[in-house]
């Protein structure tokens, strides 16, 4: 193996903060390597530097052992390190082949050569293994066509190196499987890749080394197959976790909080890509952390927005504490007790121009009123406060906006808004996305407290081992469908899986009669 | 770029320069330019000028300070001009007694419904007017900016209508106090003849910015504005009515171009089809210089009422130092966009 990369000693200094001190990366030709840490280590500060958007204040880097000095993106791409962000930089309104080569058209000054767009393209695509219409239009691509469409980009700049931020965060099981592939493919036709990834089973799975900071040092560097994952996580904050799922709590026999029955969802002309549900019932108990899982498009988060009132094309019959109850909109949902965190924080929960207080009170300022229209402020402060101890969320003060926080205080401060409202069903979607190890350690330890408090808790998630690892129970759907239920303790990666895959026709839900 | 891990929350930071200048930036741009026009020109700082400024602006103010709740939900409202000549258009019918009286000079007192009549009518066509377009926003899905954009030539179409393409002049004294009272300051009266006050448009003014500002500021109401303007579909998931809101918004910018429109009527003792065209722009561009987003979720109604002076005094002061009116336009353009450069600039430099 030879070296592609060295950075040595980088460190960048912004206003009030040292990001980086003294960083070093070594990245080997044909190597997946895999950087890792917390939110705040500096991850995304390193990879900036080496992608051209930031510049170092000092340290060097060198690829194929000539050094270089990137101002700029673009030449950073020139040189063969292109950067796969997580939100992609696709033109929706373009064909595949346009936003291949975007800004590299082949053709003179006026016209494109659209032919060898086109024929290029799909030799591109044919190299990655997927069969898709270099003509089709981005927009009409699901999550995991568009990583490949920046993947293909990335090959056709000839790049010696792509960088992978969180690039399976948004995929399901099948087409991380997928994207593993075509990384191992690549490793063998002699490029080099960065995976940035929370998940560390990922991690374990597909790189060869890894390089772990905190606190904007290196923390070390190892290969795989010398670590395990407790390791890592010591490396990553600094301290052993005991256990990332321990406080199992044990679920009483509670009474039926919430009983779903014949959950559906039609089609409209709005939205011809719809995902439809068909008679989805389940039940939900007090005191219980109910799992659901499903391959990405299986209809997971339709369930929550339709139970929680939020998707006009949905309906159910749904019942709380045995009495019928209709819900038509989120207003009404809330006024039934029911809380929803959404999957996507900062497009569906977040008001990133408001401060963390305004923030927090958004879904319950009813219990804030004096004279009956004028917010308490200092009241909801004291509220804050006492959340902010009991969730140990870190921030500066109330007044301080709340796109200034971290991913994982930001789900805190979300959590918060929910618990002040004191549901008595609380429905989370993806409660740890793009939050880092230590956060996602107390968000789960939080789930547990409010099971424990009474609260019935529907918990969506696409990683395995959280549903694992967290559901008392836990129901599985595919293509719209109830495909099954089962108990944590008869649960195992491997059933799940066949429960969620398409092809497993026959229900495994146990005969239930009412 | 990422925030470091605290594990303890900070002592409360030191004031930052850049937070205190972002809060004033347009006061600050405000202040330094009048100081420039009173060391050109001394007659600007004169009482009877600034008051007169303030007499000048308050019409277009009113009608910012509605526009400000509408901007801050991400929506806009081009037809405030036409609602105003609407509304003072229908104020002048009522003050003269219906459509058929209304060339008759002074008829208002013998055969007219009184002023207050009148002003419930211009109030009342604006809030219509609102609520028409509002409606029309929630329930047909078609933006803002188109629908306002018809507004605006319809409501100027429905004026020349009703007023048969004239003006309609020569109102009571009722009704002309609106516009053209004042709140004699005898402490200013000086050598001048003319009476120096305060007008009574500038209290109209003044007194719904304080109104506006504490329901923005401290209200649920205000509170919810601002969040369905930061993030609507997170707002609609909190539980708000975004629609009613909305719908709200609009007729509130109606209520005060209504309001706009009577002032406006009665300061200029007649009411005149081809009243406020254009003052959709001088309403926005005030918004705007006021610090206030047009992304919606962002802004201060106190803001805009410096904006709207800041216009006013820009005016004003180059028709005094004799700058010709084609050259007053440039300079006027360049300096809003400097404004709003300004508030941006230093609002990217703000930390919290």
């Amino acid at each position: 193996m030879t070296l592609l990369l060295n950075m040595t000693r980088i460190s960048k200094q912004f206003p009030g903060v040292r990001a980086l001190d003294e960083v070093a990366l070594e990245v080997e030709r044909g190597e997946i390597h895999g950087l890792l840490g917390e939110n705040g280590a500096g991850k995304s500060t390193l990879l900036k530097i080496l992608s051209g958007a930031h510049r170092p204040d000092s340290g060097t880097i060198t690829l194929d052992g000539q050094t270089l000095h990137f101002d700029t993106p673009q030449q950073a791409q020139s040189a063969g390190v292109v950067t796969i962000y997580q939100e992609f930089n696709l033109v929706p309104q373009l064909t595949i082949a346009e936003n291949v080569f975007i800004g590299r058209e082949p053709g003179n000054a006026m016209f494109f050569n659209w032919r060898r767009l086109a024929t290029e393209t799909r030799a591109l695509t044919d190299r990655l293994g997927i069969s898709i219409d270099p003509l089709t239009m981005v927009r009409d691509l699901s999550v995991a066509e568009q990583q490949m469409v920046e993947i293909a980009r990335a090959i056709s700049m000839r790049s010696r190196l792509i960088i992978m931020d969180e690039p399976t965060s948004a995929l399901s099981e099948t087409e991380v499987e997928r994207l593993f592939g075509i990384m191992r493919d690549l490793r063998e036709q002699g490029l080099s890749i960065i995976f940035v990834s929370h998940r560390l089973e990922e991690v374990m799975r597909i790189c060869n080394r890894i390089t772990v900071l905190r606190d904007g040092r290196n923390a070390g560097t190892a290969a795989i197959s010398d670590i395990t994952i407790p390791d890592i996580i010591r490396m990553m904050v600094g301290r052993t976790l005991a256990d990332m799922y321990q406080g199992e709590h044990q679920r009483g026999d509670g009474e039926m909080a919430l009983r779903v029955r014949n959950l559906n969802r039609r089609g409209n002309a709005q939205d011809p890509h719809a995902i439809l549900l068909k008679n989805v019932s389940f039940d939900l108990y007090k005191g219980e952390i109910l799992g659901i899982a499903g391959l990405v498009g299986a209809g997971r988060t339709e369930i929550a927005r339709a139970i929680f009132g939020a998707d006009a094309f949905s309906s159910a019959d749904i019942e709380i504490d045995g009495k019928p109850v209709r819900i038509s909109s989120p207003r009404d949902a809330i006024r039934q007790g029911i809380g929803l965190i959404p999957e996507d924080r900062k497009q569906q929960a977040l008001f990133l121009s408001l401060t963390v207080r305004q923030n927090f009170s958004i879904a319950s300022l009813g219990r804030f009123l004096r004279l009956g229209a004028f917010v308490d402020e200092r009241n909801e402060s004291t509220q804050l406060e006492s959340y902010r101890q009991s969730l140990n969320i870190r921030m500066t003060s109330p007044e301080q906006r709340v796109g200034n926080l971290s991913g994982g205080n930001q789900q805190k401060v979300v959590i918060a808004r929910w618990l002040a409202m004191n549901p008595k069903i609380l429905i989370v979607d993806e409660p740890t996305r793009g939050i880092d190890v230590s956060a996602k350690a107390e968000v789960h330890a939080l789930l547990h407290q409010m099971a424990g408090s009474g609260i019935a808790v529907i918990m969506i998630s696409s990683e395995l081992s959280e549903i694992l690892g967290m559901s008392d129970r836990i129901i599985t759907i595919s293509e719209g469908r109830l495909t099954g239920e089962i108990a944590r303790k008869d649960a195992s990666e491997e059933r799940l899986m066949a429960m969620m895959s398409p092809t497993s026709a026959p229900l495994h839900r146990a005969a239930q009669t009412n | 770029m990422e925030t470091p891990l605290q594990t303890e929350i900070e002592p409360r930071r030191k004031v930052n320069a850049a937070n205190v200048i972002s809060q004033f930036a347009p006061l600050i741009f405000l202040v330094v330019l009048m100081f420039v026009f009173w060391q050109a020109e001394p007659r600007f700082m004169n009482p009877l000028n600034l008051f007169n400024v303030m007499r000048q602006v308050s019409i277009t103010g009113l009608i910012a300070i509605g526009m400000t709740f509408v901007i801050l939900t991400g929506g806009i409202d081009l037809s405030v001009g036409s609602m105003l000549a609407l509304a003072g258009m229908a104020a002048a019918v009522v003050a003269k007694g219906g459509a058929a009286n209304t060339l008759s000079l002074n008829a208002g007192a013998q055969v007219g419904f009184g002023t207050e009549a009148a002003i419930l009518a211009a109030l009342l066509v604006g809030i219509a007017c609102g609520f028409l377009q509002g409606i029309t926003i929630i329930r047909l899905g078609v933006p803002a900016f188109v629908v306002t954009l018809g507004g605006l030539t319809v409501f100027r179409g429905l004026t020349l209508i009703l007023s048969s393409g004239g003006p309609i002049s020569g109102f009571d004294e009722s009704y002309r106090w609106w516009g053209q009272g004042l709140i004699a300051l005898p402490f200013l009266q000086g050598e001048s003849r003319v009476p120096v006050g305060i007008p009574i448009p500038v209290i109209i003014f003044l007194g719904f910015a304080i109104l506006a500002h504490v329901i923005l500021r401290y209200t649920r109401y205000g509170r919810h504005i601002y969040a369905i303007g930061g993030n609507r579909e997170a707002a609609r998931l909190s539980g708000l009515n975004v629609d009613r809101l909305t719908l709200s918004v609009y007729v509130i910018v109606g209520f005060f171009a209504g309001l706009g429109g009577f002032v406006l009527s009665s300061r200029l003792n007649s009411s005149e089809a081809v009243a406020g065209v254009g003052y959709e722009l001088t309403v926005i561009a005030s918004v705007v210089i006021g610090g206030t987003s047009l992304f919606g979720g962002e802004g201060r109604v106190l803001g805009t009422v410096i904006g709207a002076i800041l216009i006013g005094v820009l005016t004003n002061g180059l028709v005094l130092l004799n700058v010709s009116s084609y050259i007053q336009q440039i300079v006027i353009g360049v300096i809003i966009v400097l404004a709003v450069a300004f508030d941006r600039f230093v609002k990217s430099r703000r930390s919290v």
